[in-house]
Protein backbone atom coordinates (compact mmCIF):
# COMPACT_ATOMS: atom_id res chain seq x y z
CA UNK A 1 0.00 0.00 0.00
CA UNK A 2 1.27 3.24 -0.92
CA UNK A 3 2.17 6.09 0.91
CA UNK A 4 1.22 9.49 -0.27
CA UNK A 5 1.94 12.88 1.66
CA UNK A 6 0.05 16.16 0.20
CA UNK A 7 2.00 19.28 1.60
CA UNK A 8 -0.74 21.76 1.24
CA UNK A 9 -4.63 21.97 1.47
CA UNK A 10 -6.23 23.95 -0.60
CA UNK A 11 -7.09 23.58 -4.72
CA UNK A 12 -3.82 21.80 -6.09
CA UNK A 13 -4.36 19.10 -2.98
CA UNK A 14 -7.80 18.79 -3.81
CA UNK A 15 -7.14 18.04 -7.15
CA UNK A 16 -4.19 15.40 -6.28
CA UNK A 17 -6.41 13.84 -4.06
CA UNK A 18 -9.09 13.22 -6.47
CA UNK A 19 -6.36 12.36 -9.17
CA UNK A 20 -4.54 9.44 -6.62
CA UNK A 21 -8.12 8.22 -5.90
CA UNK A 22 -8.97 8.27 -9.84
CA UNK A 23 -6.39 5.32 -10.00
CA UNK A 24 -5.40 3.65 -6.25
CA UNK A 25 -8.69 3.46 -3.69
CA UNK A 26 -6.22 1.90 -1.02
CA UNK A 27 -3.21 3.84 -0.60
CA UNK A 28 -2.48 5.77 2.81
CA UNK A 29 -3.16 9.84 1.81
CA UNK A 30 -1.72 12.36 4.63
CA UNK A 31 -2.68 15.95 3.85
CA UNK A 32 -0.51 18.97 5.32
CA UNK A 33 -2.71 21.42 6.24
CA UNK A 34 -1.25 25.23 7.80
CA UNK A 35 -4.99 26.47 7.56
CA UNK A 36 -6.85 25.22 10.29
CA UNK A 37 -9.95 25.08 7.96
CA UNK A 38 -11.10 22.41 4.72
CA UNK A 39 -10.29 23.67 0.95
CA UNK A 40 -11.79 26.61 0.25
CA UNK A 41 -12.51 28.73 -2.62
CA UNK A 42 -9.58 31.18 -2.10
CA UNK A 43 -10.69 33.51 -5.08
CA UNK A 44 -14.03 33.96 -3.80
CA UNK A 45 -12.43 35.74 -0.39
CA UNK A 46 -13.41 38.82 -2.26
CA UNK A 47 -16.82 38.07 -3.10
CA UNK A 48 -17.15 37.09 0.41
CA UNK A 49 -16.48 40.61 1.21
CA UNK A 50 -18.74 41.83 -1.07
CA UNK A 51 -21.92 40.04 0.33
CA UNK A 52 -21.70 37.39 -2.72
CA UNK A 53 -21.06 34.31 -0.67
CA UNK A 54 -20.78 32.87 2.79
CA UNK A 55 -18.18 30.69 4.35
CA UNK A 56 -19.96 27.85 4.23
CA UNK A 57 -20.68 28.32 0.44
CA UNK A 58 -17.02 28.85 -0.01
CA UNK A 59 -15.87 25.29 1.16
CA UNK A 60 -14.51 23.99 -1.94
CA UNK A 61 -15.81 20.27 -1.63
CA UNK A 62 -18.56 19.00 0.37
CA UNK A 63 -17.52 18.31 3.84
CA UNK A 64 -17.46 14.16 3.91
CA UNK A 65 -14.81 15.02 0.90
CA UNK A 66 -11.63 13.96 3.42
CA UNK A 67 -13.63 10.98 5.19
CA UNK A 68 -15.13 9.45 1.29
CA UNK A 69 -11.46 9.94 0.28
CA UNK A 70 -9.30 8.43 3.00
CA UNK A 71 -8.12 11.35 3.88
CA UNK A 72 -6.17 11.88 6.98
CA UNK A 73 -5.58 15.94 6.90
CA UNK A 74 -3.56 17.57 9.98
CA UNK A 75 -4.53 20.88 10.95
CA UNK A 76 -2.47 23.89 12.04
CA UNK A 77 0.51 21.79 10.95
CA UNK A 78 3.46 23.18 9.12
CA UNK A 79 5.93 21.27 6.56
CA UNK A 80 9.68 22.15 7.82
CA UNK A 81 12.12 20.23 5.76
CA UNK A 82 11.69 17.91 2.72
CA UNK A 83 14.10 14.73 3.00
CA UNK A 84 14.03 13.56 -0.29
CA UNK A 85 16.51 10.85 0.41
CA UNK A 86 14.85 9.18 2.91
CA UNK A 87 11.87 10.21 1.79
CA UNK A 88 10.31 12.11 4.94
CA UNK A 89 8.51 15.14 5.59
CA UNK A 90 9.32 16.93 8.69
CA UNK A 91 6.38 19.24 10.78
CA UNK A 92 6.89 21.95 12.93
CA UNK A 93 5.36 20.03 16.22
CA UNK A 94 8.75 17.84 15.60
CA UNK A 95 6.99 14.85 14.02
CA UNK A 96 8.12 13.32 10.76
CA UNK A 97 6.12 11.82 7.67
CA UNK A 98 7.65 8.88 5.51
CA UNK A 99 6.27 8.90 2.18
CA UNK A 100 6.15 6.90 -0.92
CA UNK A 101 5.49 9.91 -3.11
CA UNK A 102 4.85 13.77 -1.97
CA UNK A 103 2.95 16.27 -3.68
CA UNK A 104 3.94 19.89 -2.60
CA UNK A 105 1.24 21.71 -3.34
CA UNK A 106 2.12 25.12 -0.89
CA UNK A 107 0.96 27.68 -2.45
CA UNK A 108 2.36 30.99 -2.35
CA UNK A 109 2.63 33.79 0.27
CA UNK A 110 2.49 37.84 -0.07
CA UNK A 111 5.37 39.31 -0.75
CA UNK A 112 6.09 42.86 1.49
CA UNK A 113 8.15 45.19 0.33
CA UNK A 114 10.35 46.83 2.85
CA UNK A 115 8.85 49.83 3.19
CA UNK A 116 10.13 52.26 6.07
CA UNK A 117 8.00 52.32 8.89
CA UNK A 118 5.83 49.45 7.97
CA UNK A 119 6.33 48.51 11.90
CA UNK A 120 5.00 51.51 12.95
CA UNK A 121 1.50 50.62 10.87
CA UNK A 122 -1.44 50.02 13.52
CA UNK A 123 -4.01 48.19 11.08
CA UNK A 124 -2.41 46.29 8.42
CA UNK A 125 -3.67 43.15 6.69
CA UNK A 126 -2.24 41.04 3.97
CA UNK A 127 -5.37 39.48 1.50
CA UNK A 128 -4.93 35.98 0.41
CA UNK A 129 -6.52 33.73 3.12
CA UNK A 130 -9.84 33.79 4.63
CA UNK A 131 -8.49 34.31 7.77
CA UNK A 132 -6.86 37.77 6.31
CA UNK A 133 -10.63 38.41 4.61
CA UNK A 134 -12.10 37.86 8.79
CA UNK A 135 -9.55 40.00 9.79
CA UNK A 136 -10.14 42.36 7.30
CA UNK A 137 -13.48 42.55 7.63
CA UNK A 138 -13.19 43.45 11.34
CA UNK A 139 -11.26 45.82 11.28
CA UNK A 140 -13.01 47.95 8.72
CA UNK A 141 -16.17 50.24 9.81
CA UNK A 142 -18.14 52.61 7.33
CA UNK A 143 -16.20 55.12 8.48
CA UNK A 144 -12.90 53.67 7.63
CA UNK A 145 -10.69 55.44 5.30
CA UNK A 146 -8.70 52.33 3.32
CA UNK A 147 -5.21 52.25 1.62
CA UNK A 148 -4.50 49.56 -0.64
CA UNK A 149 -0.90 48.72 -1.91
CA UNK A 150 -0.76 47.16 -5.36
CA UNK A 151 -3.38 47.34 -8.28
CA UNK A 152 -3.15 44.16 -9.72
CA UNK A 153 -5.76 41.53 -9.44
CA UNK A 154 -5.28 40.87 -5.87
CA UNK A 155 -5.73 44.54 -4.51
CA UNK A 156 -8.32 45.38 -6.98
CA UNK A 157 -10.61 42.71 -6.27
CA UNK A 158 -10.18 43.87 -2.25
CA UNK A 159 -11.20 46.76 -3.42
CA UNK A 160 -14.29 45.99 -4.99
CA UNK A 161 -15.35 43.65 -2.25
CA UNK A 162 -15.00 46.42 0.46
CA UNK A 163 -16.27 49.25 -1.39
CA UNK A 164 -19.29 49.43 -0.17
CA UNK A 165 -18.57 48.96 3.45
CA UNK A 166 -16.03 51.65 3.76
CA UNK A 167 -16.04 55.54 3.54
CA UNK A 168 -12.68 56.07 1.24
CA UNK A 169 -10.71 53.88 -0.78
CA UNK A 170 -7.08 54.46 -2.57
CA UNK A 171 -4.60 52.06 -4.63
CA UNK A 172 -1.63 53.20 -5.19
CA UNK A 173 0.66 51.20 -7.31
CA UNK A 174 4.54 51.59 -8.55
CA UNK A 175 3.07 50.66 -12.13
CA UNK A 176 1.29 52.86 -14.40
CA UNK A 177 -1.73 51.38 -15.06
CA UNK A 178 -4.02 48.70 -12.95
CA UNK A 179 -4.24 45.21 -13.45
CA UNK A 180 -0.27 45.31 -15.04
CA UNK A 181 -0.05 41.97 -15.34
CA UNK A 182 -2.71 41.22 -17.85
CA UNK A 183 -3.88 44.24 -19.54
CA UNK A 184 -2.27 46.90 -22.03
CA UNK A 185 -2.64 50.55 -21.25
CA UNK A 186 -5.37 51.47 -23.27
CA UNK A 187 -7.67 48.21 -21.82
CA UNK A 188 -6.31 49.21 -18.01
CA UNK A 189 -7.71 52.82 -18.48
CA UNK A 190 -10.84 51.59 -19.42
CA UNK A 191 -11.29 49.13 -16.32
CA UNK A 192 -9.48 51.92 -14.14
CA UNK A 193 -12.29 54.14 -15.53
CA UNK A 194 -15.00 51.74 -14.45
CA UNK A 195 -13.33 51.96 -10.63
CA UNK A 196 -12.74 55.52 -10.60
CA UNK A 197 -16.80 55.44 -11.72
CA UNK A 198 -17.08 53.15 -8.35
CA UNK A 199 -15.30 55.53 -6.06
CA UNK A 200 -11.82 54.13 -5.93
CA UNK A 201 -9.16 56.77 -6.49
CA UNK A 202 -5.74 55.60 -7.97
CA UNK A 203 -2.33 56.89 -7.06
CA UNK A 204 -0.27 55.30 -10.12
CA UNK A 205 3.33 55.41 -10.92
CA UNK A 206 3.53 56.16 -7.11
CA UNK A 207 4.51 54.29 -4.06
CA UNK A 208 4.76 54.66 -0.32
CA UNK A 209 8.00 56.01 0.64
CA UNK A 210 7.80 55.34 4.24
CA UNK A 211 4.77 55.07 6.63
CA UNK A 212 4.33 56.76 9.92
CA UNK A 213 1.40 55.26 11.90
CA UNK A 214 -1.81 55.66 9.90
CA UNK A 215 0.07 58.06 7.24
CA UNK A 216 1.81 57.29 4.41
CA UNK A 217 4.07 59.55 2.84
CA UNK A 218 3.93 58.72 -0.92
CA UNK A 219 7.42 58.98 -3.23
CA UNK A 220 5.36 61.43 -5.41
CA UNK A 221 4.97 64.03 -2.44
CA UNK A 222 1.49 62.85 -1.90
CA UNK A 223 0.68 62.14 1.80
CA UNK A 224 -2.30 59.43 2.35
CA UNK A 225 -4.00 59.15 5.95
CA UNK A 226 -6.07 55.61 6.37
CA UNK A 227 -7.17 53.79 8.88
CA UNK A 228 -6.52 50.83 7.39
CA UNK A 229 -3.66 49.18 5.04
CA UNK A 230 -4.17 46.40 3.14
CA UNK A 231 -0.80 45.08 1.52
CA UNK A 232 -1.38 43.38 -2.00
CA UNK A 233 1.90 44.16 -3.83
CA UNK A 234 2.55 40.41 -4.71
CA UNK A 235 3.07 37.25 -3.97
CA UNK A 236 6.12 34.31 -4.31
CA UNK A 237 5.44 30.99 -4.69
CA UNK A 238 6.62 28.98 -1.77
CA UNK A 239 9.64 27.16 -2.98
CA UNK A 240 11.83 26.64 -0.05
CA UNK A 241 10.88 23.10 0.83
CA UNK A 242 12.66 21.78 -2.79
CA UNK A 243 15.31 24.28 -2.92
CA UNK A 244 16.61 23.19 0.46
CA UNK A 245 16.43 19.35 -0.49
CA UNK A 246 18.18 20.41 -3.47
CA UNK A 247 15.37 20.21 -6.43
CA UNK A 248 15.71 22.72 -8.88
CA UNK A 249 13.92 25.98 -8.33
CA UNK A 250 13.61 29.18 -10.25
CA UNK A 251 10.61 31.24 -9.17
CA UNK A 252 8.68 28.39 -8.83
CA UNK A 253 9.04 25.09 -8.82
CA UNK A 254 10.40 23.82 -11.71
CA UNK A 255 7.86 20.80 -13.13
CA UNK A 256 7.56 19.20 -16.51
CA UNK A 257 4.42 18.13 -17.95
CA UNK A 258 3.68 15.48 -15.39
CA UNK A 259 4.35 17.48 -12.57
CA UNK A 260 7.49 15.88 -11.60
CA UNK A 261 10.35 18.12 -9.82
CA UNK A 262 13.81 16.98 -10.15
CA UNK A 263 13.86 15.13 -7.15
CA UNK A 264 12.37 11.69 -7.57
CA UNK A 265 9.39 10.73 -5.98
CA UNK A 266 8.19 14.68 -5.14
CA UNK A 267 5.71 16.33 -7.48
CA UNK A 268 4.99 19.62 -7.18
CA UNK A 269 1.23 21.67 -8.36
CA UNK A 270 -0.42 24.73 -7.86
CA UNK A 271 0.80 28.29 -7.08
CA UNK A 272 4.21 27.26 -6.25
CA UNK A 273 5.28 24.88 -9.37
CA UNK A 274 6.67 26.37 -12.44
CA UNK A 275 5.37 24.88 -15.76
CA UNK A 276 5.60 25.57 -19.49
CA UNK A 277 2.96 27.78 -20.63
CA UNK A 278 2.48 27.25 -24.49
CA UNK A 279 1.84 30.89 -25.19
CA UNK A 280 5.39 31.98 -24.37
CA UNK A 281 7.58 29.44 -25.00
CA UNK A 282 8.96 28.85 -21.54
CA UNK A 283 8.19 28.40 -18.08
CA UNK A 284 6.24 30.73 -15.86
CA UNK A 285 4.34 30.56 -12.64
CA UNK A 286 0.95 30.55 -13.52
CA UNK A 287 -0.44 31.34 -10.18
CA UNK A 288 -4.35 31.10 -10.91
CA UNK A 289 -6.99 28.49 -10.13
CA UNK A 290 -7.94 25.98 -13.05
CA UNK A 291 -4.26 25.58 -13.02
CA UNK A 292 -3.63 24.37 -9.84
CA UNK A 293 -6.83 22.21 -10.04
CA UNK A 294 -5.56 20.44 -13.14
CA UNK A 295 -1.58 19.97 -12.12
CA UNK A 296 -2.67 18.77 -8.73
CA UNK A 297 -4.82 16.31 -10.59
CA UNK A 298 -2.12 15.16 -13.01
CA UNK A 299 0.10 15.43 -9.66
CA UNK A 300 -2.31 12.82 -8.31
CA UNK A 301 -2.73 10.73 -10.87
CA UNK A 302 1.14 10.12 -11.76
CA UNK A 303 2.05 9.77 -7.88
CA UNK A 304 -0.45 6.58 -8.38
CA UNK A 305 0.95 5.04 -10.81
CA UNK A 306 -1.33 6.01 -13.31
CA UNK A 307 -0.56 8.16 -17.00
CA UNK A 308 -1.47 12.02 -17.45
CA UNK A 309 0.23 14.71 -18.88
CA UNK A 310 -0.79 18.67 -18.42
CA UNK A 311 1.00 20.34 -21.60
CA UNK A 312 -1.96 23.00 -22.12
CA UNK A 313 -0.96 25.30 -19.67
CA UNK A 314 -1.35 29.01 -20.19
CA UNK A 315 -2.35 32.81 -18.66
CA UNK A 316 -5.81 33.20 -17.95
CA UNK A 317 -8.30 35.40 -16.35
CA UNK A 318 -11.63 36.54 -16.31
CA UNK A 319 -12.10 39.24 -13.39
CA UNK A 320 -14.97 42.09 -13.28
CA UNK A 321 -15.44 44.75 -11.85
CA UNK A 322 -18.90 46.24 -10.63
CA UNK A 323 -20.43 44.47 -13.93
CA UNK A 324 -17.53 45.10 -16.39
CA UNK A 325 -15.57 42.04 -16.95
CA UNK A 326 -11.80 41.36 -18.62
CA UNK A 327 -11.25 38.40 -20.11
CA UNK A 328 -7.68 37.56 -21.13
CA UNK A 329 -5.58 34.76 -22.18
CA UNK A 330 -2.25 34.38 -23.12
CA UNK A 331 0.50 36.44 -24.10
CA UNK A 332 0.11 39.70 -26.24
CA UNK A 333 3.30 39.72 -29.10
CA UNK A 334 4.15 43.15 -30.37
CA UNK A 335 5.29 44.20 -33.89
CA UNK A 336 8.63 43.94 -33.04
CA UNK A 337 8.22 39.77 -31.87
CA UNK A 338 6.34 39.01 -34.86
CA UNK A 339 2.91 39.78 -33.49
CA UNK A 340 -0.40 41.26 -34.83
CA UNK A 341 -3.07 42.20 -33.60
CA UNK A 342 -6.57 42.23 -34.72
CA UNK A 343 -9.06 44.80 -32.84
CA UNK A 344 -12.71 45.35 -32.80
CA UNK A 345 -14.54 48.49 -30.44
CA UNK A 346 -17.49 49.80 -29.69
CA UNK A 347 -18.70 52.50 -26.79
CA UNK A 348 -19.14 50.23 -24.86
CA UNK A 349 -16.68 47.06 -25.56
CA UNK A 350 -13.10 46.61 -26.75
CA UNK A 351 -11.50 43.03 -28.43
CA UNK A 352 -7.97 42.39 -28.97
CA UNK A 353 -6.59 39.54 -30.42
CA UNK A 354 -3.12 38.96 -30.56
CA UNK A 355 -1.41 36.23 -33.41
CA UNK A 356 1.60 35.36 -34.73
CA UNK A 357 3.14 33.04 -36.44
CA UNK A 358 -0.61 31.58 -38.04
CA UNK A 359 -1.45 30.80 -34.47
CA UNK A 360 -3.86 32.84 -31.99
CA UNK A 361 -1.48 33.40 -28.82
CA UNK A 362 -3.74 35.82 -26.70
CA UNK A 363 -6.79 37.99 -26.52
CA UNK A 364 -8.38 40.84 -24.38
CA UNK A 365 -12.16 40.94 -24.47
CA UNK A 366 -13.41 44.08 -22.10
CA UNK A 367 -17.15 43.76 -21.84
CA UNK A 368 -17.80 41.46 -24.21
CA UNK A 369 -17.32 37.63 -22.40
CA UNK A 370 -20.07 36.22 -24.19
CA UNK A 371 -18.44 32.31 -25.56
CA UNK A 372 -14.85 33.74 -24.94
CA UNK A 373 -13.73 30.01 -24.53
CA UNK A 374 -14.04 29.74 -28.03
CA UNK A 375 -11.17 31.51 -28.66
CA UNK A 376 -9.54 29.86 -25.69
CA UNK A 377 -9.75 26.84 -27.21
CA UNK A 378 -7.93 28.11 -30.80
CA UNK A 379 -5.20 28.79 -28.00
CA UNK A 380 -4.90 25.93 -26.00
CA UNK A 381 -5.18 23.80 -29.01
CA UNK A 382 -2.91 25.79 -31.34
CA UNK A 383 -5.61 25.72 -34.20
CA UNK A 384 -4.02 27.08 -37.54
CA UNK A 385 -5.69 30.18 -38.01
CA UNK A 386 -5.93 29.52 -41.41
CA UNK A 387 -8.03 26.49 -41.68
CA UNK A 388 -10.91 28.42 -39.22
CA UNK A 389 -12.79 31.44 -40.55
CA UNK A 390 -10.51 34.13 -39.01
CA UNK A 391 -12.07 37.28 -40.27
CA UNK A 392 -15.59 36.17 -38.82
CA UNK A 393 -13.99 35.15 -35.66
CA UNK A 394 -12.52 38.69 -35.41
CA UNK A 395 -15.89 39.60 -35.06
CA UNK A 396 -18.16 37.11 -32.82
CA UNK A 397 -16.89 33.90 -30.94
CA UNK A 398 -18.42 31.27 -33.14
CA UNK A 399 -18.05 27.63 -33.74
CA UNK A 400 -19.33 28.15 -36.88
CA UNK A 401 -16.11 29.64 -38.23
CA UNK A 402 -14.59 25.90 -37.91
CA UNK A 403 -15.11 23.50 -41.14
CA UNK A 404 -18.08 21.56 -41.79
CA UNK A 405 -15.71 18.02 -40.98
CA UNK A 406 -14.24 19.60 -37.51
CA UNK A 407 -18.12 21.02 -36.68
CA UNK A 408 -19.00 16.95 -37.16
CA UNK A 409 -15.91 16.37 -34.59
CA UNK A 410 -17.15 18.72 -32.14
CA UNK A 411 -20.99 18.13 -32.08
CA UNK A 412 -21.44 14.75 -33.60
CA UNK A 413 -20.69 12.63 -30.33
CA UNK A 414 -19.02 12.56 -26.96
CA UNK A 415 -15.68 15.00 -26.68
CA UNK B 1 -25.15 8.06 -21.36
CA UNK B 2 -27.28 10.24 -23.54
CA UNK B 3 -26.37 13.11 -24.61
CA UNK B 4 -28.01 16.33 -27.30
CA UNK B 5 -26.32 16.09 -30.41
CA UNK B 6 -27.80 18.34 -33.49
CA UNK B 7 -27.88 17.32 -37.05
CA UNK B 8 -26.94 21.07 -39.00
CA UNK B 9 -28.19 19.95 -42.53
CA UNK B 10 -31.86 19.41 -40.89
CA UNK B 11 -31.76 22.86 -38.58
CA UNK B 12 -33.67 25.59 -39.93
CA UNK B 13 -32.48 28.32 -37.44
CA UNK B 14 -36.47 28.83 -35.88
CA UNK B 15 -34.88 29.45 -32.34
CA UNK B 16 -37.81 27.49 -31.02
CA UNK B 17 -34.98 25.48 -28.81
CA UNK B 18 -34.00 28.25 -27.19
CA UNK B 19 -37.98 29.23 -26.25
CA UNK B 20 -38.54 25.31 -25.18
CA UNK B 21 -35.67 25.70 -22.89
CA UNK B 22 -36.71 28.81 -21.22
CA UNK B 23 -39.76 27.46 -20.50
CA UNK B 24 -38.91 24.28 -19.27
CA UNK B 25 -36.26 25.52 -16.99
CA UNK B 26 -38.76 28.70 -15.84
CA UNK B 27 -40.77 26.34 -13.57
CA UNK B 28 -43.81 28.19 -14.54
CA UNK B 29 -46.82 26.02 -15.64
CA UNK B 30 -47.41 28.05 -19.09
CA UNK B 31 -45.38 29.26 -22.11
CA UNK B 32 -47.21 32.54 -22.34
CA UNK B 33 -46.47 33.85 -19.10
CA UNK B 34 -42.79 32.20 -19.08
CA UNK B 35 -41.86 33.50 -21.50
CA UNK B 36 -43.99 36.64 -23.33
CA UNK B 37 -42.88 40.19 -23.73
CA UNK B 38 -39.49 39.27 -21.42
CA UNK B 39 -35.65 38.90 -22.52
CA UNK B 40 -35.45 34.78 -22.45
CA UNK B 41 -32.31 33.45 -20.98
CA UNK B 42 -31.86 29.49 -22.42
CA UNK B 43 -29.58 27.15 -22.07
CA UNK B 44 -29.31 26.56 -25.64
CA UNK B 45 -28.25 29.09 -28.60
CA UNK B 46 -28.45 28.68 -31.87
CA UNK B 47 -25.14 29.67 -33.83
CA UNK B 48 -25.58 30.91 -37.31
CA UNK B 49 -23.11 30.80 -40.03
CA UNK B 50 -23.37 31.81 -43.50
CA UNK B 51 -25.12 28.70 -44.74
CA UNK B 52 -25.79 26.70 -41.61
CA UNK B 53 -27.46 27.05 -38.12
CA UNK B 54 -27.40 24.40 -35.36
CA UNK B 55 -28.10 24.54 -31.79
CA UNK B 56 -25.25 24.07 -29.16
CA UNK B 57 -26.06 23.13 -25.16
CA UNK B 58 -23.92 21.65 -22.69
CA UNK B 59 -22.01 18.81 -24.50
CA UNK B 60 -21.17 16.88 -21.05
CA UNK B 61 -17.35 16.28 -22.12
CA UNK B 62 -15.81 13.45 -20.31
CA UNK B 63 -12.98 15.65 -19.27
CA UNK B 64 -14.98 19.18 -18.23
CA UNK B 65 -12.89 22.29 -18.07
CA UNK B 66 -15.59 24.18 -16.60
CA UNK B 67 -15.36 21.85 -14.04
CA UNK B 68 -11.96 21.84 -12.80
CA UNK B 69 -11.67 25.19 -13.25
CA UNK B 70 -14.70 26.82 -11.68
CA UNK B 71 -13.35 29.33 -8.54
CA UNK B 72 -16.70 28.47 -6.73
CA UNK B 73 -16.74 24.77 -6.96
CA UNK B 74 -20.71 25.43 -8.13
CA UNK B 75 -19.17 23.08 -10.67
CA UNK B 76 -19.37 19.10 -10.71
CA UNK B 77 -19.99 16.00 -12.39
CA UNK B 78 -23.28 13.18 -11.53
CA UNK B 79 -22.76 10.44 -13.35
CA UNK B 80 -22.18 12.39 -16.61
CA UNK B 81 -23.94 14.71 -16.46
CA UNK B 82 -21.89 18.28 -15.41
CA UNK B 83 -24.67 20.39 -12.97
CA UNK B 84 -24.22 23.39 -11.42
CA UNK B 85 -25.06 24.82 -8.05
CA UNK B 86 -26.25 28.36 -8.32
CA UNK B 87 -26.07 29.38 -4.96
CA UNK B 88 -22.44 28.64 -4.99
CA UNK B 89 -21.70 30.68 -8.30
CA UNK B 90 -20.74 34.09 -8.05
CA UNK B 91 -20.68 35.13 -11.76
CA UNK B 92 -16.73 35.45 -12.36
CA UNK B 93 -17.59 34.11 -15.62
CA UNK B 94 -14.64 31.85 -15.43
CA UNK B 95 -16.22 29.11 -17.11
CA UNK B 96 -17.28 30.95 -20.10
CA UNK B 97 -13.71 31.72 -20.75
CA UNK B 98 -12.66 27.73 -20.40
CA UNK B 99 -15.63 26.40 -22.49
CA UNK B 100 -14.18 25.57 -26.01
CA UNK B 101 -18.31 25.37 -27.54
CA UNK B 102 -19.21 28.73 -25.69
CA UNK B 103 -22.31 26.22 -24.09
CA UNK B 104 -22.41 28.55 -21.08
CA UNK B 105 -24.43 31.26 -20.08
CA UNK B 106 -25.30 34.11 -17.21
CA UNK B 107 -28.91 33.57 -16.68
CA UNK B 108 -31.00 37.14 -15.56
CA UNK B 109 -29.50 37.31 -12.14
CA UNK B 110 -25.59 37.31 -13.65
CA UNK B 111 -25.19 33.66 -12.26
CA UNK B 112 -24.62 30.94 -14.50
CA UNK B 113 -26.51 28.30 -16.05
CA UNK B 114 -26.14 25.65 -17.98
CA UNK B 115 -27.87 22.27 -20.10
CA UNK B 116 -28.39 19.72 -17.21
CA UNK B 117 -30.41 17.64 -19.73
CA UNK B 118 -34.50 18.46 -18.06
CA UNK B 119 -33.48 15.77 -16.15
CA UNK B 120 -34.32 17.41 -12.70
CA UNK B 121 -36.84 19.86 -14.24
CA UNK B 122 -40.35 18.81 -14.65
CA UNK B 123 -39.94 17.55 -18.40
CA UNK B 124 -37.65 15.12 -17.39
CA UNK B 125 -35.70 14.66 -20.87
CA UNK B 126 -34.56 17.66 -22.71
CA UNK B 127 -37.06 20.04 -23.94
CA UNK B 128 -35.24 21.39 -27.23
CA UNK B 129 -35.11 17.89 -28.45
CA UNK B 130 -39.07 17.44 -28.06
CA UNK B 131 -39.74 20.41 -29.09
CA UNK B 132 -37.68 20.60 -32.38
CA UNK B 133 -40.29 20.68 -35.30
CA UNK B 134 -37.43 19.12 -37.97
CA UNK B 135 -35.37 16.70 -35.46
CA UNK B 136 -32.63 18.73 -35.71
CA UNK B 137 -31.85 17.87 -32.09
CA UNK B 138 -31.34 14.88 -30.85
CA UNK B 139 -30.81 12.65 -27.96
CA UNK B 140 -29.10 9.59 -28.00
CA UNK B 141 -26.61 7.36 -27.10
CA UNK B 142 -23.33 7.87 -29.22
CA UNK B 143 -19.68 7.39 -29.36
CA UNK B 144 -16.83 9.71 -30.39
CA UNK B 145 -17.24 10.86 -33.71
CA UNK B 146 -14.59 9.58 -35.70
Amino acid sequence: MKNYVIIGNAIAATGCIEGIRSVDKEGKITVVSAETRPAYCRPLISYYLEGKTTVEKMSYRAPDFYDKNGCEVLYGKKAVKLDAENRTVSLDDGSTLPYDEVCVAAGSSPFVPPFGGLDTVPAKYSFMTLDDTLALEQAITPESRVLIVGAGLIGLKCAEGIRERVKELTVCDLADRVLSSILDSECAAIMQKQLEDHGIRFLLGDSADRFEGSRAYMKSGEVVDFDVLVLAVGVRANTGLVKEAGGEVNRGIVVDTRMRTSLPHVYAAGDCAEGEDITFGGRRVLAILPNASIQGRCAGVNMAGGEDVFDKAMPMNSIGFFGLHAMTAGSYYGEAEGGMMFEERTPTKLKRLFTRDGLLTGFILIGEPERAGIYTALIREKVPLKEIDFDRLKKVATTTVFSAEERRKKFGGVV
Amino acid sequence: MKRVYVNEQWCLGCHLCEYNCAFANSGMADMASALKGKPIYPRIHVEEGEQISYAVSCRHCTDPLCVKSCIAGALHMEEGVIEISRDKCVGCFTCLLVCPYGALTPGEDGIMQKCELCLKNACGEPACVSGCPNRAIVYEERGAAT
